[in-house]
């Protein structure tokens, strides 16, 4: 046969294309309700991790629904929107990034534990250099310091954007309050190396500018929303 | 089936061990520098990225050698192209179903599988013309020559760059107390470049042969 001719040449890119494309849907849609579970899992992790909770992938579940005694959403008011614990887990940040800052729905995660006491996990979410960067930030009950925090990535460099997710980024967290002594409200502010003992500032990770840069802007954004939540519930 | 020759053969065995030395694809054919720069910053990402590129281009080596008497040559490096970003694809999806753990750590090196030119100048220069037992070894052996110097990179960037190895503290705090300091620079791309460097030139020096004429 002659595989140089036109014909054989566009009859082969077809049907190539058309095995190739009924392969991959083939596996994505196979693999997809193991994909989505394994994120869902991932997500209760995270959330345990930053209340300091370490848990397997096997645990995590068992775990998530003995300590996080209740969720809710509330509104950018500081008013109680709805109680359903599942339909806070499920309340997608990227979406609700996009509504108006009065419609949006932000999750409360409520953690309990004996020993340790109540405190409120709050999801963030934002921009890296690659990738979104997200977390979520345990506050004690007074609505102003940090009991303890987990940061994730999708694409940062490894040793450099990539920091964010290390305990030693993210320990520097805990006893930071966002509220300044007067009671207004300042977020956390970047700063190079000189943060420690500042109640309101972390250290930036080295040769990875842009990406503190959005983790910064992620947390004044995402805070700065629940603003009036956190300072009724003082 | 021809002349049957054994499956390691002399020759085989050579499409094995060569590019782990004298035809290394990074030292000696200078293809795949850029995820060699990229994540060599420690050490894990460098072994389980060498991991996915050796599956992938075994595979894609013995899918195109299957497929040599038939690919168009006119359309051969989209052929190539459009097996190798499946593969990639199946091994992310696979990564994430089963082995969600490495998958996250693998995060965007699995995409960069696809713009490796080992895997390209492979397919083209071995596998459309061999047949499949010999593209498939020839595709370990390059995988194995690109990850032994990911790994080698990676070692000297990891240690010197932040004191650990594979993610576990080496240099023990008593060093620091007495002034020592993680080299910053080592975690940057440009010293990936220099310790490829370092490395060609060390190879060179052995073996003069491959040191060019002009």
């Amino acid at each position: 046969m002659n595989t140089n001719s036109n014909t054989y040449t566009f009859l082969y890119a077809s049907v190539m294309v058309l095995i190739v494309a009924a392969v991959l849907s083939f596996t994505a849609l196979q693999l997809k309700p193991r994909q989505n579970k394994n994120r869902e899992i991932e997500k209760k992790q995270d959330i345990l991790n930053a209340v300091g909770v370490s848990s397997t992938p096997a645990d995590a579940e068992k775990l998530y629904d003995q300590y996080i005694v209740k969720a809710f959403t509330v509104s950018s008011e500081g008013t109680v929107k709805s109680e359903d614990k599942d339909a806070t887990f499920k309340v997608d940040l990227k979406r609700e990034a996009k509504k108006d800052l009065e419609e949006r729905d932000l999750p409360v995660f409520v953690f309990n534990k004996e020993g340790v006491g109540e405190k409120m996990i709050l999801p963030v979410r934002g921009k890296g250099m690659w990738g979104p960067l997200w977390g979520y930030i345990a506050m004690e009950k007074d609505g102003n310091t940090i009991f303890g925090a987990t940061f994730a990535h999708q694409g940062e460099t490894p040793g450099l954007g990539a920091e964010i997710s290390t305990p030693a980024f993210q320990d520097q967290f805990i006893g930071k309050q966002i509220f300044n002594e007067a009671g207004k409200f300042t977020s956390i502010i970047m700063v190079k190396g000189t943060a420690s003992g500042n109640l309101h500032q972390f250290d930036a990770v080295s040769g990875g500018t842009v990406t503190s840069k959005g983790f910064e802007a992620m947390l004044l954004d995402n805070l700065s929303s629940y603003e009036k939540f956190l300072k009724s519930s003082k | 089936m021809s002349d049957k020759e054994p499956l390691f053969s002399a020759k085989n065995r050579k499409l094995l061990t060569n590019p782990l030395g004298s035809d290394n694809p990074i030292t000696v054919q200078v293809l795949g520098i850029c995820s060699a720069l990229a994540v060599t910053a420690k050490l894990e990402p460098a072994v389980v990225l060498t991991i996915s590129v050796t599956a992938v281009l075994a595979l894609a080596n013995v899918i195109i050698s299957l497929l040599r008497h038939t690919i168009p040559s006119r359309i051969r490096i989209i052929v190539q192209l459009v097996v190798i970003a499946a593969l990639v694809i199946l091994v992310d999806q696979v990564l994430k179903a089963f082995a969600y753990d490495v998958s996250k750590q693998l995060s965007v090196f699995v995409g960069l599988i696809i713009t490796n030119c080992i895997i390209m100048g492979r397919l083209e220069a071995f596998a459309l013309g061999n047949r499949p037992w010999p593209a498939f070894l020839d595709g370990i052996g390059n995988a194995a020559g690109y990850g032994i110097i990911l790994v080698i990179v990676a070692f000297f960037r990891e240690l010197l760059g932040s004191g650990t190895l594979y993610g576990f503290q080496v240099i023990p705090q008593a060093v620091y107390d007495m002034g020592y300091e993680n080299n910053g620079l080592m975690i940057l791309p440009p010293m990936a470049l220099v310790v490829v460097g370092i490395i060609i030139w060390v190879q060179r020096s052995k073996d003069k042969s491959l040191i060019e004429s002009n």
